[in-house]
């Protein structure tokens, strides 16, 4: 009896030495996505990914020799816990690295936090743009990887008019919309035939923005809608826009944010041939795309799921990861961060992002019209990739700044007029 | 002779064989993936063939996206159902050949918008003269979007055989746009001078082209009046337009009230789990739906009692549970039932997944009843109107003329004298609290029409409907209805000057003031009872 007491204590013991010599060999990887509350829907996918990937690189024999192993946290699309379970992540975990967020505030609510500790985060979502941090790769679009192109494309191709840019009352949109405006304005569009309007988030009472909407497209010119609607709102103003009979030939409707995740919910048929801009369809005729798909539908164990942009971006961003690593030989902040900027990897659509100095990417645009079945038909794509801008052309005070974080500069925000580094955050 | 005959019989079998093989070979090439090459032959088509019957359905069916082709043969077939993993076809030329096969072994005509928008003008020559009334308006719909010069010789031969006056008067409006358009000065004037009674978005701008472009003075000031009196009419029907709004927002907020101007205004609960309630009816209608596939058209119908008594029994369970024990304490009853309603959000989200559902909405509730070009209704408000004024007067009746409903006032009134007369007060609070909970089912079948269908969905509504009650008068039906309709109202008119952020801003302030001036809302109820 005694004897086995013993044994027990030395087999602990035991365990216990192998799991901290275990811990020493390993890579701790954050990923810090909500599992919880209203974004869950969105993000539970990405940390999917994120564990995808992964297991694939740990089958494949890890990175330095060495296993990854994911440390899984949950915010709970709470954004003040964002910061304080990054610190955690960073303080108490040791994570190498960090994947995580989505909404543009919990970013926000972030960046203090992974720039006092010298962390590194990549956001995987396509966002407003302005702001490029030392420690924060940013594998989604900025505003000209997606809003500008698509606003190109109806202008250049549809022969669009007259604009109507309509969002969800928060900063994307806001900041997006401001940017939108300020490039149509200097296209030579004239304040008449731009309307901005707001609702609120989750808004179901579509039929008088709708109705105005039809009105202000029928003054003879050529009307599109610009939508950067958040969420399920897009549900009923999609089927209001069907009920009041205006028809995606009539007047198009371009989402920035609604992808194949969000389709998979939906009575598809109001949304038929109407548009949306992303860098990456589930669509795409890739073989590595193909592969992509078949491995995330094997992991998740079930035929229907569909993969999206911001999964793609994770994906671009891991792999990134990867490379930089096995570049600098050290898993090091620092070294790693030097040693991404000008990493290439192929992404999904067939090409290859290259990580810029002022950490964002290089990508194409692709403008796809959605199909009965969820999915989009890519009509218009970008030539060849377009490089991210983190400071908009198009923004007083914005466009004199330029990011690069390579050495002599090393800033995110230089004023090329006054020759001043305004730090990593203008305003 | 007879050899003649045979002869003659065979060239015109082979023209006929020849005329359809032709087609059939011209249109082989909407196989390809280009839609520049579509496009080509579909213009080819309709320039070649356009007395060829089948044209028309194989591009009616390209533009419902039912045009597939089989894999192995390039067969054109048109897709009559999709079943599990299997199409239900027929042959394009061959309405007679069914044949079932699995999905793999076809491929899909894809079209684009730009596509899409072509076969329609093409199809709206071609349905111009069909039997069919409805085609031949939506005919002339179209050609008025797309009207050029050429257009012209086909709406003359239109105008003669037409009889339908609707389809007739947008024939006329067509064959104005284009004589003001390319018709001689006189024929200019009239038609500018006649076209002051039509109010499609075509005419306004073909009259502002004219007023600014032309230099005749006549014509000019003729445009302005043209211009002057569609206005003027777009205006009356904006108003109108704006009222329907109003109505149709207020009789949402009345269906989401109703329930609670039972159990708050009457008993006097303040009911947090309303909101759930609802949400409870439009799971129902979505259950509903993924049970009975088959009766997809009816199955709001359907719903509609089903989820009365499924929330009734929530509610009747949640009375007798909870509610019961907490009478006179409102504070606690808050806290209880705010606690209810988050368990039955959880509940949902465990059965259901947090995600949104798909509520289908029928055939019968989807588009709009067109009354002018200015003016159009879309059928799924207008029978939410009409559904919301039925429901309130049932409940009007059911507390105004039955016996339950006696009890009920009686009860609520004066508890111990009704209890002396020998009435369940037990009973009839369950009883109460289980029909204004499965009128919140009701109205959650209604909004499942409206909104997105998911855990969240009573949240959005339960402010709104306690804002209802309390501005309309606690305890008096009549008020909800008032305090429903005018904050809907407001809204609408609010909105378009406002924008939507600020409406609900501007609404709430606007009940604060009210509220300050009226404690009691818009009809405070009299009398001893009031007191209380």
């Amino acid at each position: 009896m005694r004897f086995s007491s013993m044994k027990k204590l030395f087999v602990a013991a035991l365990v216990t030495l192998g799991m901290a010599a275990h811990a020493a060999d390993t890579i701790k990887v954050g990923v810090l996505h909500s599992l919880s509350g209203t974004m869950a829907i969105s993000e539970t996918t990405l940390k999917d990914t994120v564990l995808m990937l992964i297991d694939e690189q740990n089958k494949k024999g890890g990175v330095l020799g060495k296993k990854l192993e994911p440390v899984v946290v949950d915010p709970a699309s709470n954004w003040p816990l964002f910061a304080e379970k990054m610190r955690g992540l960073l303080t108490k975990d040791k994570v190498d690295v960090t994947f995580g967020c989505w909404t543009s505030v919990s970013r926000k609510s972030v960046l203090p936090v992974v720039e006092e500790l010298n962390g590194i985060l990549f956001y995987p979502v396509q966002y407003e743009g302005e702001e490029s941090s030392k420690n924060v790769f940013y594998t989604g679009a900025a505003p000209n990887q997606q809003a500008i192109p698509a606003v190109d494309y109806l202008m250049n191709e549809v022969g669009v008019k007259r604009w109507v840019l309509a969002g969800t009352d928060y900063v994307y949109p806001r900041t997006t919309n401001k940017i939108l405006k300020a490039y149509l304005k200097a296209k030579g569009v004239k304040d008449e035939d731009i309307m901005v309007n707001y609702t609120p988030f989750g808004h179901s009472d579509w039929q008088s923005i709708v109705s105005k909407i039809k009105k202000f497209g029928s003054a003879g010119k050529k009307t599109a809608v610009v939508s950067t609607i958040n969420g399920d709102a897009n549900v009923p103003f999609y089927k209001e826009l069907g009920n009041q009979g205006i028809k995606a030939e009539d007047i198009p409707v371009v989402a920035f944010s609604v992808g194949e995740e969000e389709l998979s919910g939906l009575d598809t048929k109001p949304l038929v041939g109407h548009l949306a801009a992303w860098n990456y369809f589930q669509s795409a005729e890739s073989d590595i795309n193909k592969e992509f798909i078949a491995k995330w539908k094997a992991y998740k164990k079930d035929k229907k799921k569909v993969t999206n942009d911001p999964m793609e971006a994770t994906y671009i961003g891991f792999s990134m990861w990867v490379k930089a690593v096995e570049k600098a030989g050290t898993t090091k902040p620092d070294a790693v961060q030097k040693a991404m900027i000008g990493i290439s990897v192929p992404n999904l659509t067939g090409g290859t992002a290259t990580m810029m100095p002022n950490h964002h990417l290089t990508k194409p645009v692709l403008i796809g019209e959605i199909q009965e079945d969820g999915q989009f038909e890519t009509v218009w794509q970008t030539k060849g990739t377009v490089v991210g801008d983190a400071w908009s052309d198009y923004l007083e005070g914005s466009k004199d700044l330029i990011s690069d974080w390579r050495a002599p500069l090393n800033c995110g925000a230089y004023n090329v007029k006054t020759h001043k580094c305004q730090g990593q955050n203008y305003k | 002779m007879r050899t003649a005959i045979k002869l003659l019989l065979l060239t015109l079998l082979f023209n006929i064989f020849l005329q359809a093989g032709n087609f059939e070979s011209a249109i082989k090439d909407l196989t390809a993936s280009s839609y520049s090459k579509k496009q080509k032959v579909i213009e080819q088509l309709s320039r070649e063939y356009s007395d060829n019957k089948n044209l028309s359905t194989l591009l009616q069916a390209m533009l419902n996206g039912k045009l597939y082709y089989t894999k192995m043969d390039k067969k054109f077939v048109i897709v009559r159902k999709k079943e599990g993993g299997k199409l239900h076809t027929v042959e394009l030329f061959n309405p007679e050949s069914k044949s079932v096969n699995p999905k793999s072994l076809y491929k899909k005509v894809k079209t684009n918008n730009r596509l899409r928008s072509i076969i329609r003008t093409k199809l709206a020559e071609l349905n111009l003269f069909s039997p069919d009334k409805k085609r031949r308006l939506k005919s002339v719909e179209n050609m008025l979007e797309h009207l050029d010069k050429e257009s012209g010789a086909l709406i003359n031969k239109a105008l003669k055989s037409e009889k339908d006056s609707k389809v007739l008067a947008k024939l006329n409006e067509a064959n104005l746009i284009l004589k003001a358009k390319h018709g001689d000065e006189k024929e200019k004037l009239l038609a500018v001078k006649k076209m002051g009674a039509y109010l499609s978005p075509q005419t306004l701008q073909t009259l502002k082209e004219i007023e600014s472009s032309t230099k005749d003075a006549k014509l000019k000031s003729a445009a302005k009046k043209s211009i002057g009196s569609i206005e003027d009419s777009k205006w009356f029907y904006s108003i109108i337009e704006k009222l329907f709004f109003g109505l149709s927002l207020g009789s949402i907020l009345l269906l989401a009230a109703i329930g609670l101007a039972i159990t708050f205004g009457v008993m006097k609960v303040i009911n947090m789990a309303h909101g759930e309630l609802m949400m409870i009816g439009a799971y129902t209608t979505y259950t509903l739906q993924q049970l009975l596939p088959n009766l997809m058209e009816y199955s709001v119908i359907i719903a509609i009692p089903l989820a009365f008594i499924v929330s009734g029994m929530v509610g009747i369970i949640i009375e007798r549970l909870v509610i019961r024990h907490l009478y006179g304490r409102p504070l606690e009853t808050l806290l209880a039932t705010f606690g209810i309603s988050l368990i039955l959000q959880q509940l949902v989200r465990s059965i259901y997944s947090p995600l949104n559902q798909e509520v289908k909405t029928p055939e019968w509730m989807s588009g709009a009843l067109e009354i002018n070009s200015a003016l159009s209704l879309t059928y799924n408000r207008l029978y939410i109107v009409l559904f919301a004024i039925l429901v309130f007067a049932a409940v009007l009746l059911l507390l105004k003329k039955t016996s339950l409903g006696l009890k009920v006032r009686a009860v609520t009134q004066n508890r111990e004298m009704a209890q002396a007369m020998g009435i369940k007060t037990g009973w009839i609070d369950a009883m109460t609290f289980g029909i204004g909970s499965g009128i919140a089912g009701v109205a959650g079948v209604a909004l499942s029409q409206l909104t997105n269908v998911g855990p969240n969905l009573g949240q959005a509504y339960i402010v709104d409907s306690f804002m209802v009650v309390v501005f309309g008068g606690v305890g008096n039906l009549w008020g909800t209805l008032i305090g429903a309709l005018t904050l809907g109202e407001i809204n609408k008119f609010i909105e378009p000057v406002s924008g939507a952020v600020l409406a609900k801003v501007i609404i709430l302030i606007f009940i604060i003031l009210f509220i300050q001036k009226r404690p009691r809302g818009l009809f405070p109820q009299k009398g001893r009872d009031a007191q209380e």
